[in-house]
């Protein structure tokens, strides 16, 4: 047993319960049940962690501190310092973020003989999309149908989700697996070609599609391959957008990169932007812990919303039930729902259960948070708090071996740490795990600014107030596509007359000046700072990471 | 917490961490604010590869910053690039079979079999496993032995023989998803009812259905059992 001394008192009595527990199936929650839930324990309805925006075009809406203070902040350049009569380069189409929405949309862009740039902050492919283990939803099996998958979506989002782009997902997943396939991201079959799919929380049928517990690593490793092959695609590593550039009318028409490596910017013309940049967990909401890559703060959103775009569903994040809770190095990575998909229950201080395990994600993270508040959660020696997620009953309703099969990336994480997944339970407690909303968009991937594009994790609406598995990779997928069709046909339209500003900023800067606001940061962020400070320097604005 | 400190030298210079930490939160903590070497921060994207020795032991070791305890004494340094040689292919225009991938990278035929490869994996892939594999041309195992790999590049800067193989492994698993994996009928049926229009008017109505009724609807799905 790995666990110390008091856990592994704890760890007994779940074992304890598990023949009796494997009878029993909890009952899922009635609508005005879960709602109750959600209104008592779920993060985003706490108010002392949200503020209201007070310039641009979402001024009045709810947002947490963290992220207003960020779209509320002051850009890193002046209009002065940088010569616009020249480029560093010139494109068709700029794709800012090299994850999987920014990979897909410049595969798209450059089938269409687009010419293309993509910038990203670090390597391509340091992306939440790389972190993904769970899999992908698409409505491929003969009981299913894209009606019964927007049902489940509209269901999950509590039917705040635009209908428009429900459509589009749902609509166009099979061929974005089929995609996938055809560039060689390999699912999980049957020998007779069928895939394998499972459950995921919030789902009528079996349809998420898996590689292994590596299914977003499968699909951005294969898309950076194909990126590499294409020489129409420039990849620019290590050169995060900091602002973008717009023409007088107001239109997008490039950006400004800083060269991480040489603290230098470069200048970029562009017919047509695609912001892909992602989430913003790295923001660590309220303190949460999270289970994002490094380079998630929420930069698109600061872009977008500086040059004019409008934001939605910005006041609700995910919150991933199952983030790590122990050991204590690995805090807030994620445990994949995969778990409880194939059949792992949540189990409080006393080994009962106290929730349905695949409820949507929302309602099973209250939940957790519910039974640590009432003192029937685990307290670990680090002071975290957390529930046992019941991994060994995997074995016994799959069979013996099952663990190892179907969580490799899991098992070694764990392993790691000497924690053996089919025979302990382990700890888990929500992690931030998802922007819900993001940069308004129509089905095409237009914002309210001209020439502007956005896809993936970045945008708003497509999964309302709450996103369910599977669903994310899928529109990542679906409407990176989509953005890098729309993208190099309006590039192909556009004749490159116009002339790239910083004038937004101008605007900007008068409008925080009418309202009487101080901008408090100077943003995008770019990385979390997670450096000790010596003491008496302390900046008052590093994170930690738990 | 009481922190208990260690001594750890970061490319030669001491620090004195918390014995609690991952090598990357320990080189945060010593005030290393990092670009390079970091990415993911969850052992799936390789950025973080490590070399290190323990004072006293000549043993190389290697290991993901992000997923590692400091150690005592541990002497370490990150490669966070590496040059990884990756030839120019577009496998659209691959016939996909076994020969292609040494045609492509016929380096492959210089391994020496010394099995470093596998001692310098940090997520334990049977590495040698794989590249014999791909020389006998079965490119179904090696696409399942080299699934779990991350690309971190630590096989590659071991190899005497100079071998870039989880790029080689790449190739060899797109092959196998596009070309040899058997397809799914249901897939290409489903697509094609798309085509034809089949659920258009279904999901129209849908779209522009009430709230009160959509919840309705919703909350009477027959939800497909488990396995
Ligand atoms: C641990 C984890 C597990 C998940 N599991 C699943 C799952 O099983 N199924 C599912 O459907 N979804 C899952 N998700 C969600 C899903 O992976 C992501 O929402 C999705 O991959 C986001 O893709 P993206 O391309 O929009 O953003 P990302 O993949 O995050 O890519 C964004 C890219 O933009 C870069 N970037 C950021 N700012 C800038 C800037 N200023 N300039 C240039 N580049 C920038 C980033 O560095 C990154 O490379 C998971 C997420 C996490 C974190
Ligand atoms: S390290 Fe290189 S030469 Fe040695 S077995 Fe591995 S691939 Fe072959
Ligand atoms: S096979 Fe090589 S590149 Fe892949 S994970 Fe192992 S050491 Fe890293
Ligand atoms: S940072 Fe991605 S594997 Fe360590």
């Amino acid at each position: 047993m790995s666990y110390p001394s008091p856990l592994e008192e704890l760890v007994r009595r779940v074992n304890q319960t598990r023949e009796q527990r494997l009878k029993q199936n909890f009952p899922r929650l009635s609508a005005e049940e879960k709602q109750a839930l959600l209104e008592q324990f779920h993060p985003d309805y706490r108010t002392d962690t949200f503020t209201t925006i007070q310039v641009g075009p979402n001024a009045g809406d709810r947002t947490p501190r963290e992220l207003a203070s960020l779209i509320e902040g002051e850009s890193p350049l002046t209009n002065a310092a940088l010569n616009l009569d020249h480029f560093d380069y010139e494109t068709d189409v700029l794709v800012i973020g090299g994850g999987g929405a920014g990979c897909a949309a410049a595969i798209t862009a450059d089938d269409h003989g687009a010419r293309v740039i993509i910038a990203t902050k670090l390597r391509l492919g340091d992306a939440n999309t790389m972190m993904a283990q769970g899999g992908i939803q698409a409505a491929d099996k003969e009981n299913d149908s894209p009606a019964i998958h927007y049902l489940d979506v509209v269901g999950g989002g509590h039917f705040t989700n635009i209908p428009e782009l429900v459509e589009a997902l749902v609509t166009d997943a099979p061929e974005a697996i089929q995609w996938l396939e055809n560039l060689g991201v390999i699912f999980d079959k049957n020998p007779d070609g069928s895939m394998k799919t499972i459950h995921g929380g919030g789902t009528s049928r079996r349809r998420m599609h898996t590689c292994r517990d590596y299914t977003g690593a499968e699909i951005m490793r294969t898309l950076r391959d194909e990126v590499k092959s294409r020489p129409g695609i420039t990849v620019l590593e290590f050169c995060p957008a900091v602002e973008l550039l717009t023409t007088p009318e107001g239109d997008a028409a490039g950006a400004i990169l800083l060269n991480l490596n040489l603290n230098r910017y470069l200048r970029i013309k562009a017919k047509t932007v695609v912001i892909a940049t992602g989430g913003s967990g790295r923001l660590h909401y309220q303190g949460f812990p999270t289970s994002n890559h490094y380079g998630a703060t929420g930069d698109g959103l600061v872009l977008a919303y500086r040059a004019g775009a409008k934001l939605a569903f910005i006041d609700t994040m995910q919150y991933h039930p199952t983030g790590v809770a122990f050991p204590q190095q690995i805090v807030g990575q994620l445990v994949t729902e995969k778990v409880r998909s194939l059949g792992a229950q949540l189990v409080n201080r006393n080994g009962n259960q106290f929730i349905f395990p695949l409820e949507t994600r929302d309602v099973v993270a209250s939940a957790i948070i519910r039974e640590c508040r009432q003192d029937r959660g685990v307290r670990t020696p680090a002071g975290i708090d957390g529930v046992w997620l019941d991994t060994p009953m995997i074995e016994i309703l799959k069979g013996p071996g099952t663990v190892k099969r179907e969580l490799p990336a899991m098992v070694r994480q764990f392993a790691r740490f000497g924690i053996e997944l089919d025979k302990e339970p382990i700890l888990v407690y929500p992690t931030l795990h998802y922007q819900n909303g993001g940069v308004a968009i129509d089905a095409m991937c237009h914002t309210s600014v001209r020439y502007l594009l956005v896809a993936g994790e970045a945008s708003g609406g497509v999964h309302g107030r709450n996103r369910l598995m599977g669903n994310s990779l899928l529109d990542v997928i679906v409407f990176g596509r989509r953005a890098g069709n729309e993208g190099a046909r309006l590039a192909l339209q556009r004749n490159d007359t116009f002339t790239p500003t910083l004038e937004h900023l101008t605007r900007w800067r008068q409008l925080l000046k009418e309202k009487k606001i101080v901008p408090e940061s100077v943003s995008p962020i770019l990385l979390p700072d997670y450096t000790r400070k010596p003491a008496g320097m302390e900046s008052g604005k590093a994170g930690t990471e738990v | 917490m009481n922190e208990n400190l260690i001594d750890i030298y970061i490319m030669g210079e001491h620090h004195q961490v918390p014995d609690s930490l991952t090598i990357l939160q320990a080189l945060e903590y010593a005030g290393y604010r990092l670009t390079r070497g970091v990415g993911c921060r969850g052992g799936f994207c390789g950025a973080c590869a490590t070399v290190y020795r323990v004072n006293g032991d000549y043993h190389l070791k290697f290991a993901l910053a992000c997923q590692t305890k400091v150690e005592p004494n541990m002497q370490l340094a990150m490669i966070p690039f590496f040059p990884a040689h990756r030839p120019r292919y577009r496998l659209s225009e691959l016939k996909g079979t076994a020969q292609e991938v040494l045609d492509i990278y016929p380096e492959l035929l210089r391994c020496y079999g010394c099995n470093t490869c596998t001692k310098s994996c940090p997520q334990d892939i049977d590495v040698l496993g794989y590249v014999s594999a791909l020389l006998r041309g079965e490119l179904a195992s090696a696409a399942d032995i080299s699934f779990d790999c991350i690309m971190c590049g630590l096989c590659v800067s071991r190899c005497p023989a100079e071998l870039v193989k989880h790029h080689a492994a790449l190739l060899c698993r797109r092959i196998y998803g596009s070309r040899l994996a058997p397809r799914s009928a249901h897939l290409n049926q489903r697509i094609a009812e798309i085509r034809a229009g089949k659920f258009k008017a279904e999901l129209e109505q849908l779209k522009n259905m009430d709230r009160k009724r959509l919840q309705e609807l919703y909350a009477a799905r027959e939800v497909e059992p488990e396995e």
